[in-house]
């Protein structure tokens, strides 16, 4: 994948842009244990996948290679690794933080779109069929009620959603 | 009676009305009313914490304060909803600069998060609003020493420091609310690890090697069915069979059933109020065994 920003000059830098993101705090208490990658479902399955390794990239500033490969995404977000952590990292959030820095990079996987277009349209990542719908007054199911599409929309233009998602439009 | 506002979230009323009607008609039997409130929204699951963690953040707040303004904690029967408006509560809760910062979000839509209600997943609900003994006398059809692979999936235990519901490595709750129909919650090996469900769409291959396993230990402990809490854990795992019979030429059928079902069948509602047939894998072994 082509990298859309140059690589930032030094390993304290993409370290101190992951500790101030949301999520992303912990990242520096790591001492490169394992402990996450042994506790680690997809690690055991692939080995595509290692968390420790992400980390070990990130604290070396490796800001390109993390940001545009396919491991941040691989993660299952089962926080296992985060309850055996001996420092404490907060690893599944720091993978969220890397996978926000990267999307608003516009570096998005096709499947992320397709969440965020449910969303922006219905204000549901999986929209209901009109059919199930109807089919609910037959189950005995109360009508749904509305969703909050409009109050929805106002806070998704407030932090800039709908602008990650939708402006560079990469992935679309 | 106590009442709650449901949190329905959007993949059990999208693909799951067998989870939705036998939740509704279990917590309504055993005396909890649940109020649909209007203008409720996705929960901001992990694809979107992906995405963006503070508008994730503030879209769990959006729908909690529909809550605080109808005066009701809420309940979720989803534990991918449960995790994140549980965890957002939590945190917003704890961190008041945090709770600043995502209420100037959601004061463009012209709302407010005050932090004074409860986000509670209806395990609790049936744990301490209803409780084991009124559980137990309310059963007419006890399931006759049922083999169940209990399976809550990762969002009802972790992370654990902000859901704060069991032992994160040694739970009970729900293989008590599984015995307490008259079932065993049997031991199976990896029991508490991930179905791997949420990298369904980006990594199918790796996806369903890990739900492969969770299915193969079921069935190599000998269990009648997996019961699950996550419409998305029932997806990857039911589904998913079909999937691993095309992919890995295996054929299992464990039948994997809503803890809500066996509750309600245990309760005495009638299996064909219930709308049984959106099970892919069939469930007619489970249906003979509990009679
Ligand atoms: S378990 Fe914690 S300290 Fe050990 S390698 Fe993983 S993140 Fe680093
Ligand atoms: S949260 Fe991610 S990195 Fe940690 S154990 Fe689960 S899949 Fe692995």
């Amino acid at each position: 994948m082509a990298e859309e920003k140059p690589e930032k000059p030094s390993t304290v830098d993409f370290a101190r842009e992951i500790t101030s993101k949301l999520g992303g705090e912990t990242i520096t208490y790591c001492y490169q244990c394992g402990t996450c990658a042994s506790s680690c479902p997809v690690a055991k399955t692939t080995d595509r996948y290692n968390p420790r390794q992400i980390l070990r990239l990130a604290l070396l500033g490796q800001r390109g290679e993390v940001l545009t490969e396919d491991a941040i995404w691989l993660c299952a977000s089962c926080y296992n690794c985060q309850e055996r952590c001996p420092q404490k990292v907060e690893i599944a959030d720091v993978i969220y933080a890397l996978r926000n820095i990267a999307i608003s990079e516009g570096n998005i996987p096709a499947i992320y779109t397709e969440f965020a277009t449910g969303l922006m349209s219905e204000g549901r990542i999986v929209p209901i069929s009109k059919f199930l719908e109807k089919k609910r007054a037959d189950y005995g199911l109360p009508p749904l009620k509305p969703t909050g599409i409009e109050a929805l929309k106002k806070i998704l233009s407030a932090t800039g959603f709908d602008k990650i998602m939708f402006k560079k439009g990469e992935s679309q | 009676m106590t009442s709650y506002a449901l949190f329905l979230g959007c993949t059990i009323p999208a693909r799951q009305p067998q989870y939705e009607l036998s939740a509704r008609k279990a917590l309504t039997k055993l005396g909890i009313e649940l109020i649909d409130l209007e203008n409720m929204t996705c929960c901001a699951p992990p694809p979107l914490q992906s995405i963006d963690l503070e508008t994730s953040l503030a879209v769990a707040a959006y729908n909690i304060c529909l809550a605080e303004e109808a005066d009701l904690n809420m309940i979720t029967l989803c534990t991918g909803c449960f995790e994140s408006l549980a965890m957002a509560n939590r945190l917003l809760k704890e961190k008041p600069e945090l709770k600043e910062r995502v209420n100037k979000i959601l004061a463009n839509a012209g709302k407010e998060f005050k932090g004074n209600k409860e986000v509670r997943h209806y395990l609790q609900v049936l744990m301490n609003d209803v409780g084991i003994n009124s559980i137990k006398q309310n059963i007419i059809k006890p399931l006759n020493n049922l083999k169940v692979a209990a399976f809550s999936g990762c969002h009802l235990l972790r992370p654990s420091a902000l859901l704060r519901f069991d032992d994160p490595e040694r739970p009970r709750i729900f293989d008590t609310l599984i015995e307490a129909l008259g079932a065993k919650s049997i031991w199976y090996k990896n029991k508490l690890r991930c179905c791997g469900g949420l990298l369904r769409g980006y990594a199918d291959d790796v996806a369903l090697a890990i739900a492969r396993d969770k299915i193969v230990n079921a069935h190599n402990a000998s269990a009648d069915c997996i019961s699950t809490l996550c419409p998305f854990c029932f997806l990857t795992l039911d589904l998913g069979q079909v999937l691993i019979k095309t992919t890995y030429k295996e054929e299992y059928n464990m039948p994997i059933i809503h803890y809500a079902e066996l509750l309600s069948l245990s309760l005495g509602v009638e299996p064909k109020e219930l709308a049984l047939d959106f099970h892919k894998v069939k469930i007619d072994k489970v249906m003979e065994k509990i009679g």
